[in-house]
């Protein structure tokens, strides 16, 4: 719990742990939508996806490039999105990190806020076009759920960081 | 931040086989995700049974978790009312008041209604009733409008049945699992709800737009806007919401639609009542006995049934 390894340092460690736990956090985050508050208009951050681009940030080792299809698939059983739409907008999402981490090796937590900004935005907006009719009236709801999305995500951050050290610990 | 490591596996061909095969597996699976997309665009209750075999798990957690917020959510609101109830003694004294004149006209109206229904013998259908439950939870995070209803089709609901609160129309069974079912909240983009105005029976056309508010269109061109505060009941057209139910109130009136809020607050809805569907769809037909067949002759009508 205490000792932290150094980033890139391999070591025997519990397998199991290193992948159950993000992949149970992201789906922890998408099992969000289950509170029983009932919203009037859709204002709910998607912790999922949040939680995902948390830990490929954090620890591009962590999670596979495919997993979001995996993940994305759960969330869509639960969001009330039509099938199909996380599983290819989160797998996207991975695909784009990957080609800014060729370019931006040298990233520090603005940079990571900046690219989740752009990834939450990207899903949510692609996500609305995909589920409404375009004369649905939700794209002020939308940008009011994207803004708050994108201030919370420090937070969400900040617990994956947390995650880590646990996630890591000897 | 350091450079995450390089993920180039080294020289193993093995392991640089394993890194491609993980990018050929993803673009696979988002290929499949975009197919999926595809095929629910073109039947959007198509992945019913998936879906429900998920809200079949997480319904009880939601309903475990509900009870436990309702309690806490009720200490400030019964705090309040307890301050609250001189105030509203005398309010509610007043308004009987001014009820009761009220009723005695509507006692009136609602005897010489049911005389001259019976004089007309008019054909009422029932709407009873098929269960009562709790809508559980909704979908937050997405821009449409659907709830979790914890009654299935093991209690009776099915696809297309109309679901009521309290207050006012609530929306209509999409999917139904069976303990569970989906609603789709009146406020969705994709409901509509043929209404009429209580006061002189206007007919519109009541829309959800997802933020929700509900948008009210009248049915011809020329007929006029509703005025704000205007109550929209169900009017019974089209056979799934039994008429006199009530939707909506007016907010305001814009250039070609009023925008109106739905009675039943989906934020505070708790009991919500299922009902049959007022003029149910026909059962499909049998297929067609008279369709000729190939090479025979068509059958004479003594033979058709």
């Amino acid at each position: 719990m205490s000792t932290l390894l150094p980033m890139g340092v391999e070591t025997e460690r519990a397998p199991l742990r290193t992948w159950m736990i993000p992949v149970v956090s992201v789906m922890l985050g998408s099992l969000v939508t289950i509170v029983p508050v009932i919203f009037p208009g859709g204002l709910l951050p998607p912790f999922g996806l949040m939680v995902l681009l948390s830990w490929r940030l954090l620890r591009p080792e962590s999670l596979k490039i495919w997993s979001p299809v995996l993940l994305g698939m759960f969330d869509d059983l639960l969001s009330g999105q039509p099938l199909g739409s996380a599983m290819l907008l989160w797998t996207v999402c991975f695909f784009v990190i990957e080609l800014i981490e060729i370019r931006l090796v040298f990233r520090d937590f603005w940079q990571d806020w900046l690219i989740a900004a752009g990834g939450i935005g990207f899903v949510l907006l692609a996500g609305r076009a995909l589920a409404s009719p375009m004369e649905a009236h939700v794209d002020t709801i939308l940008a009011l759920q994207i803004l708050v999305s994108i201030l919370v995500y420090p937070l969400i951050a900040r617990l994956v960081g947390r995650l880590d050290r646990v996630r890591l610990s000897t | 931040m350091a450079p995450p490591k390089n993920r180039r596996p080294g020289f193993s061909r093995r392991a640089q086989y394993g890194l491609f095969l993980g990018y050929v597996i993803a673009a696979a699976g988002a290929l499949v995700g975009a197919i999926l997309l595809v095929l629910s665009a073109i039947d959007p209750t198509g992945f019913a049974a998936l879906r429900m075999s998920a809200a079949e798990a997480t319904a009880p957690v939601s309903t475990a978790a509900a009870s436990l917020t309702r309690g806490v959510v009720s200490i400030p609101h019964a705090i309040g009312d307890h301050f609250g109830t001189v105030d509203e003694n005398r309010r509610l004294r007043k308004q009987i008041e001014a009820n009761r004149e009220l009723l005695m006209r509507a006692r009136t109206l609602a005897y010489d209604n049911r005389r001259l229904k019976a004089l007309l013998r008019l054909r009422e259908r029932s709407s009873d009733t098929i269960a009562v439950a709790r809508i559980v939870s909704s979908s937050g995070s997405s821009t449409r409008r659907f709830g979790l209803l914890n009654a299935g089709r093991d209690q009776g609901v099915r696809e297309g049945q109309p679901v009521r609160g309290p207050d006012g129309l609530i929306g209509r069974i999409l999917e139904a699992g069976p303990d569970v079912a989906r609603v789709l909240f009146v406020t969705d983009p994709d409901s509509v709800v043929p209404v009429r105005r209580t006061r002189d029976g206007l007919p519109a056309i009541a829309t959800g737009r997802g933020d929700g508010l509900i948008e009210v269109k009248p049915v011809s061109i020329g007929d006029p806007l509703p005025k704000p505060g205007d109550v929209l009941m169900s009017s019974g057209t089209g056979g799934i919401y039994p008429p006199d139910i009530p939707v909506a109130r007016v907010l305001r009136v814009g250039r070609d639609a009023a925008i109106a809020r739905p009675l039943a607050q989906p934020g505070t809805l708790d009991v919500a009542l299922v009902q049959r569907a007022f003029f149910p769809l026909p059962p499909p037909l049998p297929p067609s006995q008279n369709a000729p067949a190939p090479g025979v002759a068509p059958p004479t009508p003594e033979a058709a049934p």
